[in-house]
């Protein structure tokens, strides 16, 4: 390991999640997600969507066809635009930004979403309406507002008519995770006061026959680091969080991300580092960053997809970095499928209900642990006072990212 | 800068160092070349980018590599070179308006066919990044990689993005910047006429190789001004067609070692503001 990979011994500044939101599904916005968490309730159903004809589970968001685009913004209309905005619209979260633009400035605050897919459904529904005679597209398949990967967040920045910086960040299932990094540095190095990060990702043919042909695809409901697991359960949702810097006086329910680890595996483009290398240097940073150790994690959200391989490696980098069957943990992708690009900030929203109602939430359908897998796996919720969460994030091409997040007190 | 010092920001400089860059795209074959197209010294003919393959890949992935392969891994390598670093050590930014266009053009094809099966490396490299799992699998780096995306504004973003990392992380960065065309009919919609890439080795400290200094005024780094053009018509085509083409007046600002206040490419009606001075 060189020793550009060493984290830096300074702790870095804790950015405070001034609030946030998810929707997924199991539930539209935070009460629903926490009943549903609360009552270790899956949202996964078998697979009607669209004209899909595979045997697979979904986690797919209802109402999606009645939510309507605000007319100037039209030209973004999708399912996945649908979603973000379905999303903004609970927990306030929309009038919180509105508030926090008109303190600090619509220039002073950064759009930074993940998303892996976009809307690329248009395009893959406007590829069955080519023109017979010339090939051509429809007319009203609008690429740059819907199927490019900064659609969401073009989207977002415009419904909010913010000035500031922004981007996609799309880097597969590690997307909605990295976004906190990038936010905060740039909070760090002054370009903003503020920040939208989240991540949106919604259901399309590409990731369903993509994933089956991998033979990736559970044909039941994904049971992470089950003995019996057979793969993901793909899943949609969107999932928001404003960062600001920490103010003066906090309440002690607040939650702050105080780290952030990110790495390469450098091994292969759709299967993990058999040994969890990468994930095993995301963590550390993550640590590190936040000048903790590891005995001062309560609880690991991991990554937890349910395919044999990720989760063998997750399970070896966690006892690597944790010891074995130490920290408690838990894949809430038994509750919420996979939502692949979107799933960094809604298991980023779940650590954060979790260290502010104090519960760490049980695996979902998983029933006969692995005994390969040598973690503290949970399944069932435990309550308890939470200090500090860990959340795993890691996607194709070896991404990696785990975020800390902590309680003001 | 360390992040415990920036309780009280804004008034702040991003300022890095350029340690090596590569560039390849239309009748251009490499920095080594095009810089003397862009400071005037020879001049630029306008012809198809000549992709190499990428050695460095085994040989089962080289056959199957795409343009964002092919070419992010040859301006990274030049970059890389350049800049006298080892790629393994260094984290990266990888941006990209796109991603590979003929990749996508035939999963879209086949989803909507009869047949829907598509082929799992189709699937794989149908993601964002990869190019960027390429670079890091083929260089053994496994630092950080962030893979980004604003539309025409990527190479702004991908910039924003490298110069924090460079500031706030304290360490070289890696900036690849690449765009790929569509066929049709995609290309009817999104008329990107070639591949091109741009690499840039930044550091937030000056070395003996460093060629130009770039900085960023926090405060007023975003402007409604208009971005800056190339003044050779054939240059300022591929600017206004493709995004990672936006480099090139910093590119040009480089090569002509000249002081130069820049806005750039960002998003709409909302442009980066960039200094860029000579180092030599």
């Amino acid at each position: 390991m060189s020793s550009s990979l060493i984290p830096s011994p300074s702790t870095v500044q804790p950015t405070l999640l001034s609030h946030f939101t998810a929707t997924s599904c199991i539930g539209q916005g935070l009460r629903p997600m926490l009943e549903a968490l609360k009552a270790q309730r899956s949202g996964l159903k078998p697979c009607d969507f669209e004209s899909v004809d595979l045997a697979t589970w979904t986690g797919a968001v209802e109402g999606l066809d009645d939510e309507l685009l605000p007319q100037t913004l039209r030209a973004f209309d999708c399912r996945n635009n649908r979603l973000a905005q379905l999303g903004l619209r609970q927990d306030n979260f929309d009038h919180a930004v509105r508030a926090l633009a008109s303190r600090v400035g619509r220039r002073r605050i950064g759009v930074f979403l993940g998303t892996s897919t976009s809307g690329i459904l248009q395009t893959e529904l406007a590829y069955r309406r080519l023109d017979p005679a010339t090939g051509q597209l429809p007319a009203d398949f609008m690429y740059a507002a819907t199927h490019n990967p900064f659609s969401v967040t073009s989207f977002v920045r415009e419904y909010f008519e913010l000035e500031g910086p922004a981007m996609t960040v799309s880097s597969a299932c590690s997307s909605s995770a990295k976004v906190f990094a990038s936010a905060r540095r740039m909070m760090a190095a002054g370009l903003i006061d503020a920040a939208i990060v989240g991540g949106v990702d919604s259901l399309c043919l590409t990731t369903l026959y993509g994933f089956n042909s991998l033979d990736l695809l559970s044909n039941s409901p994904c049971q992470p680091y089950d003995a019996v697991r057979k793969g993901i359960s793909i899943g949609e949702g969107a999932a928001f969080a404003l960062l600001e810097r920490v103010p003066d006086s906090l309440d002690a329910n607040a939650v702050l991300l105080r780290g952030v680890g990110e790495s390469s595996d450098a091994h292969h483009m759709s299967a993990p580092h058999p040994e969890g290398l990468g994930a095993i240097m995301a963590m550390q940073q993550a640590l590190a960053g936040a000048g903790l150790q590891p005995g001062d994690i309560d609880y690991i959200n991991l990554h937890g997809t349910a395919t044999p391989s990720n989760d063998a490696a997750e399970a070896k980098a966690v006892a690597a970095v944790f010891g074995a069957y130490a920290t408690a943990c838990s894949s809430t992708k038994g509750a919420t499928g996979h939502a692949l690009g979107a799933a960094g900030g809604i298991e980023a929203v779940i650590s954060a209900l979790a260290l502010q109602h104090g519960f760490m939430p049980g695996g979902v359908n998983t029933h006969t642990l692995d005994p390969e897998l040598p973690v503290n796996y949970l399944l069932e919720n435990r309550e308890q006072v939470l200090h500090q969460v860990l959340s795993n994030s890691f996607g194709f091409g070896g991404t990696n990212c785990s975020l800390v997040f902590g309680r003001a007190q | 800068m360390n992040m415990t010092e920036s309780v009280n920001p804004p008034t702040s400089l991003l300022t890095v160092y350029v340690e090596g860059i590569g560039l390849l795209g239309p009748g251009l074959s490499s920095w080594e070349e095009g810089r003397h197209q862009l400071d005037g010294q020879s001049p630029y003919v306008a012809q198809k980018t000549v992709l190499p393959s990428p050695m460095s890949l085994p040989p089962a992935e080289r056959r199957r590599a795409g343009a964002v392969i092919k070419v992010s891994l040859a301006v990274g390598h030049e970059a890389v070179n350049a800049a006298g670093l080892r790629a393994a050590d260094l984290r990266s930014v990888f941006t990209s308006s796109g991603g590979d266009g003929i990749n996508c053009h035939e999963i879209c094809l086949a989803l909507a066919s009869n047949d829907r099966l598509i082929s799992p490396t189709r699937f794989h490299n149908s993601v964002h990044n990869a190019a960027s799992g390429y670079w890091s699998i083929s260089t053994g780096a496994m630092a950080s990689a962030s893979v980004l995306c604003a539309h025409d504004g990527s190479f702004a973003a991908g910039l924003l993005e490298a110069m924090t990392q460079a500031s706030v992380e304290d360490n070289p960065v890696l900036l690849v910047a690449y765009d790929t065309d569509y066929p049709e009919p995609l290309r009817s919609k999104r008329p990107v006429p070639d591949t091109l890439g741009v690499a840039m080795v930044i550091s937030p400290r000056r070395s003996d190789r460093s060629v130009a200094r770039i900085t960023v005024d926090c405060a007023t780094a975003l402007t409604d001004a208009t971005a800056d053009k190339m003044e050779d018509a054939a240059l300022e085509f591929l600017r206004q067609t493709i995004p990672a083409a936006c480099a090139l007046p910093m590119l040009q600002a480089v090569a002509q070692q000249k002081d130069s206040a820049l806005v750039l490419t960002y998003l709409d009606g909302m442009q980066l503001k960039v200094q860029v001075a000579p180092c030599r």
